[in-house]
């Protein structure tokens, strides 16, 4: 019930992310979700596409760092309160969340959330324990 | 003002007989206590008694930095351990510092040189000798403190840093004579003037500025910051310290070299021929009154040229210009010399593969800052910014550890760093000095 998220290692330049956007069209690679977190002197693009290996095969080719990351698809629902229930859960079991972003599109009427755990498994186990739906790489590539 | 009258204005002559007299004790002296020196000697077919005139001394074999770095740490000293009453030490290639060690008596002989140093430079008995250079194994500091004894000056041994402190030190104390780094001292007049302080209007009447390379315009910039006269003092500690040559205040021409203690040649670093008078190649000293730890034909890697021409302050000992540049890729940073392998070795630490990396030197409000620009692998790659911030902080701390020195780390991108040849440019020195 994992997804596999790539990430890239680029310094803050113009131009940079649409190297990378360039490479991906070429190869007809379809970003579904990306999010970028920044620092003074780089930035790490994290991206959930719909040809994992394909995607990291050329963007290695092209000589970008890359790395791959297990994270969580969340169903969240649309409305008030959705998101802090999920987020209770985790605090109860101690897990820290490293980062998250949207995912552009819906499953059904729910919004989906991509989320970093440091425990990835635990936070699996939880969460489908208490009846929310994470959603599974080859369902979320799709969606 | 000349402090040691009688050997500071020697005639050729009488110095050289000095000179020659000096070299064959030493030689004799090495060759019976350090096996390095016989054995070497031996490989080259030379022993002391085959050197009975100073230009027998190109017979001699040069020590290089790596014979140092062969015998770490007590390998080449010339006494038993016993009669050391100091040790210094300075960075070197590997990570290994540079060890030296002096006797009672070469602590004494110091004492008397830099206290020639701080007189050529302006300073005299009374004055207060304000001393910012670093106390500690680096040998600026203690050897400027002892020469200002000597001298019967008073010496603030305020170290360096803390330099707010040092402002308030230098407007309630009223020093007259500045001991520093040059860069640390252009440091010390913007911190002076950001608190309101005009050096103009300090105490100050000389300084002497070395243990980093510098240059007439900066010379002119500190003259007119800080209203006083500056001269350049050189050393390094392999050869004893500071107070090897000064330049004297009278003609800041070159500096004067200590020949009754030092002897220097000029060679041409490819082929380690001696040059003409006048030349300009590598800087060789062999040091003729060194107990502890006397070095035989020392290739400084300094590049430089004498100057023979009689000067007007009445010393007859031969000058040799400021430094011009190094002949292997030494960097002077904030005085602490850094060679690009010592990086390499803490990076190396760090991940199993060499990382490509750069080294960036610039000059911003008169300091050294240096910038360790390091190409991030698959090996390093982590998707988290924490992580990634964590292996800039790592590797900034390793170098503070192993090097003394602070830099900033930059991760860049796989093969961001510029190469020529297929070999990475490993340094870029943007200072103009």
């Amino acid at each position: 019930m994992k997804v596999e998220q790539i990430s890239i290692f680029m310094e803050n330049k113009a131009g940079r992310l649409a190297e990378v956007t360039a490479i991906l069209k070429e190869s007809a690679v379809n970003i579904r979700a990306l999010s970028l977190a920044d620092t003074a002197d780089f930035g790490v693009l994290r991206m959930i596409v719909d040809d994992t290996v394909l995607a990291d095969r050329v963007l290695k080719d092209a000589g970008f760092t890359v790395g791959k990351t297990e994270v969580v698809a969340v169903e969240v629902t649309d409305s008030p309160g959705g998101l802090h229930d999920i987020l209770e859960i985790l605090r109860e079991k101690n897990i820290n969340v490293e980062y998250m972003y949207a995912f552009v599109q819906q499953s059904g009427d729910k919004a989906v959330m991509i989320f970093r755990f440091d425990d990835v498994d635990g936070a699996v186990t939880h969460l489908s324990a208490r009846g929310i739906p994470v959603v599974g790489g080859k369902r979320l590539y799709t969606l | 003002m000349i402090y040691d009258m009688e050997f500071e204005t020697l005639p050729r002559e009488a110095l050289e007989a000095i000179q020659l007299k000096r070299l064959q004790a030493t030689l004799q002296r090495s060759y019976a206590t350090v096996p390095f020196y016989r054995e070497r000697f031996r490989e080259f077919g030379v022993t002391p008694s085959d050197i009975r005139s100073l230009d027998d001394m190109e017979k001699l074999p040069f020590l290089v930095k790596q014979d140092l770095r062969d015998n770490y740490p007590f390998g080449l000293f010339a006494v038993p351990k016993e009669n050391v009453v100091r040790i210094h030490a300075s960075s070197g290639t590997t990570g290994k510092p540079t060890v030296v060690g002096y006797t009672a008596r070469d602590i004494e002989t110091w004492a008397n040189l830099m206290a020639r140093a701080l007189s050529a430079g302006g300073a005299r008995r009374g004055d207060i000798i304000h001393n910012a250079y670093g106390y500690g194994l680096f040998t600026g500091g203690l050897g400027v403190h002892y020469g200002a004894e000597r001298l019967g000056a008073t010496v603030i041994p305020v170290s360096g840093g803390n330099t707010k402190r040092q402002i308030t030190i230098m407007k309630d104390f009223g020093p007259s004579i500045l001991t520093a780094t040059p860069s640390y001292t252009l440091h010390l007049a913007e911190v002076a003037r950001e608190m309101g302080v005009d050096f103009k209007e300090l105490n100050f009447r000389h300084g002497i500025f070395g243990a980093e390379p510098w240059s007439e315009a900066m010379r002119r910039q500190i003259e007119g910051d800080l209203g006083l006269s500056a001269v350049d003092i050189y050393g390094l500690s392999e050869v004893m310290g500071p107070g090897v040559a000064v330049e004297c205040h009278e003609a800041k021409a070159g500096l004067h070299i200590f020949e009754d203690h030092f002897i220097p040649e000029i060679i041409d670093p490819e082929t380690g021929k001696r040059l003409p008078p006048g030349e300009v190649g590598e800087l060789v000293f062999t040091s003729i009154t060194k107990e502890a730890f006397p070095v035989i034909r020392y290739r400084t890697r300094d590049i430089t040229r004498l100057i023979e021409e009689p000067c007007v302050c009445g010393r007859t000992l031969i000058r040799m210009e400021r430094i011009s540049g190094r002949t292997d890729d030494m960097l002077i940073i904030r005085g602490v010399n850094v060679f690009p392998s010592q990086i390499e070795s803490v990076l190396m630490t760090i991940s199993e593969v060499e990382p490509h990396y750069q080294l960036e030197v610039d000059r911003e409000d008169s300091l050294d800052i240096l910038t360790v620009k390091v190409e991030i692998s698959q090996k390093l790659f982590t998707d988290e910014v924490r992580g990634l911030q964590n292996l800039e902080r790592m590797i900034a701390k390793n170098i503070k550890e192993y090097l003394g020195i602070s830099a900033k780390v930059r991760l860049v991108e796989p093969k961001s760093i510029a190469r020529s040849e297929g070999k990475a440019v490993r340094v870029i020195d943007r200072r103009r000095i």
